[in-house]
């Protein structure tokens, strides 16, 4: 095993699976020989050839709706929105098309095919670089939407997402592109999308979040367990829609106490879906009132004052104590 | 360092073989068999019926909403024509026609509008993508489908149909650029009716032609007229010639007119005169289309009743199949299959809670 950035993981799946099956396709702005502004896609064109990386002209509903016609063909576009605050030109072909092919089509026609999305905050970037707008995709009917934590994760779920017969939407945290390396092993691991994991086990408090809110969520976890000796259990969706809810639901169960954190702004976010199925699953076992610890419902602020936006350790281990003193 | 005109080899032209008379233009003739010359004709006349026939059920509140073709059988029928069976079809929602020339069967498209979703079934190796109702969004994916076509090497085309409203949108724009940088195997049909609902053609653009926006793409244009079917056939074949021998797209703007309601819901009285629907009533593409092949010795008077009479009995055909398909009171559960390629669980939860609600009684919401 290589220990890998998330940057270099996400890079090992698209080359395997390029490898494997000649009918992934790459495409994008700057995919080919800039390799990406991120460096995911780098080295694939030298490897596989423009037909296969394809720099595309700079048109992110263009990139998403040549896609569809491509994955209809019988292709598995992978294709690349360089920031996903310009994903928005692609949500209509998204909404419109890749959604609805299937269906429309009675099963005849499908849209195997992957958005790739870097996402989120904090990389002290220029306005609609720092977006996190999960909840718009993971409203729509027919699409997937998937959100990596880990460079090993983002590995195995980006490896599912390319071979998933309908269309998903792959947000990746940039803020944790480079962030740190993790053991990412050289032979196939693939995760199922629409499962979550519990990735530290608990009794007091349940924590539910994703991507790159999962990190100082769990650094949270590591401060509640030294300052005060409470064992908190941190769920990490991985999957947003469909949304795996038994893992969090039964963790609720147990420890009657339950805080949500992601960085998407907090009306009508997953943060909201994941309340309202804890009412229907696990109501009477709540001790206290679930607490959402989020980006405000405002458009996220320039770098200088992003960090007080998004959520920090400090905002949920508040939010823990308040839920724990209730 | 002069200022100087930059040398561009771009013309437009504008091809009209059969005119409004039925007068041929012998030089430009192209030389069909008489069987495809008599296949087109029988084509859109049941293209003609069925746009009345759908008419009338929408008016006796039988379908729903639809988009009459009426005024543009020769414009969809003519470029179709040129495709073989393994080509794919990318329409957008006023191309019965043409969907019904390619293996689309009218029960279906019945259905489609009588609000069955069931109505989307195209048969296994009928290349046609469904209608497409957001204006504009399907011509990437022909873009897209050509490239498929492309990298796999294979003998295909990919055919796309839009109209004059398409050209105003953003991926139209993009759905050229991306087809001309890849060259790519793919004709575009623009089908200028003249009408956006209310909105006319010179309100769309400033452009002269729509067929020269293809030059800004170092693309082919070519403008036709649309309600001569020689002619549109003529471009979309050399078009279609083009785009098999690696040559890559063209844009083929067919000049026709749309003499129906955009869709039923329309009332054309509100923005268009009487005169202009009459005017382009002489310019009618089956009647001139008549005329030729009757000069030719290969229709009619009685030929053209023998047509009528069996179009008539084919849709009543299908009319009757349509009707059996629906005879039998729909499972609404239904609405929950091809979500996904398996049924997710919180899909199949949601199915079981109105199957639940269904057994019990509660769930007669039928609204009206």
């Amino acid at each position: 095993m290589a220990k890998m950035t998330m940057v270099q993981a996400l890079n090992l799946a698209l080359m395997q699976e390029m490898e494997k099956d000649d009918r992934v396709i790459v495409l994008g702005e700057d995919v080919g020989v800039d390799g990406g502004v991120f460096r995911v896609t780098d080295g694939l064109i030298e490897k596989f050839g423009p037909d296969r990386v394809m720099d595309t002209p700079l048109a992110e509903s263009g990139i998403a709706g040549f896609s569809i016609g491509m994955a209809v063909y019988g292709l598995r576009p992978v294709c690349e929105m360089q920031f996903s605050g310009f994903s928005y030109y692609a949500m209509h072909q998204m909404e419109a098309h890749a959604a609805r092919l299937r269906g429309r089509s009675l099963g005849r026609f499908h849209v195997p095919m992957v958005l790739r999305c870097p996402y989120g905050g904090g990389v002290r970037a220029l306005e609609h670089h720092s977006e996190s707008r999960e909840a718009y995709w993971a409203h729509t009917p027919g699409l997937k939407m998937v959100i990596p934590s880990t460079p090993r994760n983002a590995r195995a779920l980006l490896v599912s997402a390319i071979r998933d017969p309908d269309p998903v939407v792959f947000y990746e945290p940039k803020a944790v592109y480079r962030a740190f390396r993790e053991e990412v092993p050289e032979e196939e691991e693939i995760l199922p999308i629409g499962k979550s994991q519990v990735v530290r086990e608990g009794r007091d408090v349940t924590l539910v979040s994703y991507g790159a809110s999962l990190h100082p969520t769990l650094e949270a976890a590591t401060r509640l367990k030294e300052e005060r000796g409470v064992e908190a259990e941190v769920i990490d969706l991985l999957t947003i829609s469909p949304l795996d809810d038994d893992l969090f639901t039964a963790s609720a169960r147990k420890t009657g106490r339950v805080v949500i954190v992601h960085e998407a702004p907090r009306s009508f976010g997953p943060g909201a879906e994941i309340m309202a199925r804890l009412m229907e699953k696990s109501f009477l076992y709540l001790e206290a009132p679930v607490r959402r610890v989020t980006g405000f419902d405002i458009v996220i602020p320039l770098f200088q004052r992003e960090m007080q936006y998004l959520p920090g350790a400090n905002r949920i281990v508040n939010a823990v104590r308040e839920t724990l003193d209730f | 360092m002069p200022r100087k005109a930059i040398d561009l080899p771009f013309q437009v032209e504008y091809l009209s073989i059969l005119d409004e008379n039925g007068q041929v233009d012998r030089d430009l003739e192209p030389d069909l068999p008489d069987s495809l010359l008599l296949k087109l004709h029988r084509a859109m006349v049941l293209g003609r019926r069925f746009d009345e026939r759908m008419l009338t059920l929408q008016r006796q509140g039988r379908i729903g909403t639809f988009a009459p073709i009426k005024g543009q059988e020769a414009s969809q029928l003519g470029a179709i024509a040129v495709l073989e069976p393994e080509d794919w079809m990318v329409p957008c929602f006023r191309e019965a026609a043409a969907e019904i020339w390619r293996g689309k069967a009218m029960e279906h498209i019945l259905m489609v509008y009588a609000g069955y979703n069931e109505g989307g079934f195209i048969p296994e190796g009928v290349n046609n993508l469904p209608v497409s109702i957001p204006v504009g969004s399907q011509t990437l994916h022909a873009a897209g489908l050509a490239y498929g076509i492309k990298v796999r090497g294979k003998n295909q085309i990919a055919m796309c149909f839009f109209g004059d409203g398409a050209t105003s949108e953003g991926d139209f724009h993009e759905a050229m650029n991306f087809a001309a940088v890849f060259q790519v195997p793919a004709v575009f049909i623009c089908q200028n009716n003249h009408w956006a609902i209310s909105v006319p053609r010179s309100r769309q653009t400033r452009s002269k032609t729509l067929a020269q926006k293809a030059l800004a793409y170092e693309m082919p244009g070519i403008a036709v007229d649309g309600n001569d079917v020689l002619a549109v056939y003529v471009a979309a074949r050399e078009a279609a010639e083009r785009a098999r021998s690696g040559n890559g797209p063209t844009l083929i703007e067919t000049v026709t007119y749309r003499m129906s309601v955009h869709t039923t819901a329309d009332d054309p009285k509100r923005y268009r005169t009487d005169e202009e629907v009459e005017e382009w009533t002489r310019k009618d593409p089956i009647t001139r289309f008549q005329k030729y092949l009757t000069d030719k010795g290969l229709l009619s008077e009685a030929g053209i009743v023998a047509v009528e009479e069996e179009v008539k009995a084919e849709i009543k055909g299908a009319e009757e199949r349509w009707a059996r398909l629906t005879e039998e009171p729909v499972d609404p559960l239904v609405m929950f299959e091809h979500a996904y390629a398996e049924l997710l669980p919180h899909i199949e939860s949601q199915r079981e809670e109105l199957r639940r609600e269904i057994e019990a009684g509660k769930g007669g919401d039928q609204h009206g």
